[in-house]
């Protein structure tokens, strides 16, 4: 097997060792961008000048300073995602036992998602999704 | 628990959580404070609390992060120079910090001693979690969307300029 002595596979079986896959892929996509990185870096012809970037920054002509404070509404969407992205986490641990809950488990979560339809009413009332 | 890795993770944590309080470019201590994130999910999944390593991953170093550099974003960050905090602040902060450290230190004396806690096989996961949460943690479960209901009513008046209705 591989040439592995028995007690290393032994070692390699412990607990976390089914993240195994989940390592390869991550370390495989840092590798895949760093080595596109590192080859561009050292393939491409390199002029910069401040006239060569400056269509890099959006393509019009570029004003002032980048550190220019924005406007809360920008904010209040993303605390918005934040807090309805919590809620769908708390659907993982309910789906993967739906059969065994039953109907007690299905009002449980009714309540739940009654509740924050209830938060997001008051968001359509207060005119929180309208850009004005 | 497997030694090296958890001296691993731990290394990184500690120091990313030290870049983060020496940084002086405030991106810069977001960028490190994923790194300390990301880290800190790598415990989870080492104290076989998977469910809550991927929440951790999506939550904490997806989103949460997003609100923190919106908040660097609104602040102005074209002033160079920090203002100075007085001498006896920087005093209170290091006994303060001090004393909290004491404090955690003295509530998790007991714990040392105590034999670790039986895992069975779906402990941790999704469904393990979802059976404790849906029976046993069932009235907090619900109360917690109370909670998500003043978080929105927040958001919305700190937020939100007022309109007449």
């Amino acid at each position: 097997m591989l040439g592995f002595p028995r007690s290393e596979l032994q070692i390699m079986e412990v607990q976390g060792s089914e993240y195994l896959p989940l390592l390869i892929q991550l370390v495989f996509a840092f590798g895949f961008v760093a080595m596109v990185l590192i080859i561009t870096h050292l393939i491409g012809p390199k002029r910069k000048s401040a006239k060569k970037l400056e269509s890099f920054e959006c393509g019009i002509e570029s004003q002032g300073n980048a550190r220019l404070p924005f406007s809360i509404k920008y904010f209040l969407t993303a605390i918005l995602f934040v807090l309805f992205d919590v809620e769908v986490i708390f659907f993982y641990p309910w789906a993967t036992n739906f059969r065994e809950f039953g109907l007690q488990g299905f009002i449980a979560m009714f309540i739940f998602v009654a509740l924050f339809l209830l938060g997001f009413l008051y968001l359509f009332r207060k005119k929180a999704f309208t850009w004005d | 628990m497997n030694p090296i890795a958890f001296l691993i993770l731990s290394v990184l944590t500690i120091s990313s959580a030290l870049m983060v309080v020496f940084s002086k470019n405030p991106i810069y201590s977001v960028l490190w404070l994923i790194i300390c994130f990301f880290s800190i999910t790598g415990h989870y999944i080492l104290l076989d609390a998977h469910f809550l390593a991927v929440v951790n991953l999506i939550v904490y170093a997806g989103a949460i992060m997003v609100l923190f550099l919106f908040v660097i974003m609104l602040l102005n960050l074209n002033k160079e120079t920090e203002p100075h905090k007085p001498m006896i602040l920087k005093a209170a902060a290091v006994l303060s910090g001090c004393l909290l450290m004491i404090v955690l230190a003295a509530s998790l004396q007991g714990y040392a001693q105590q034999p670790p806690a039986i895992i069975t096989e779906e402990f941790g996961t999704a469904k393990g979690v979802g059976k404790v949460l849906f029976t046993d943690f069932l009235l907090p479960f619900e109360v917690a969307s109370i909670l998500f209901i003043t978080a929105i009513v927040g958001s919305v008046i700190l937020g939100k300029k007022h309109v007449n209705d």
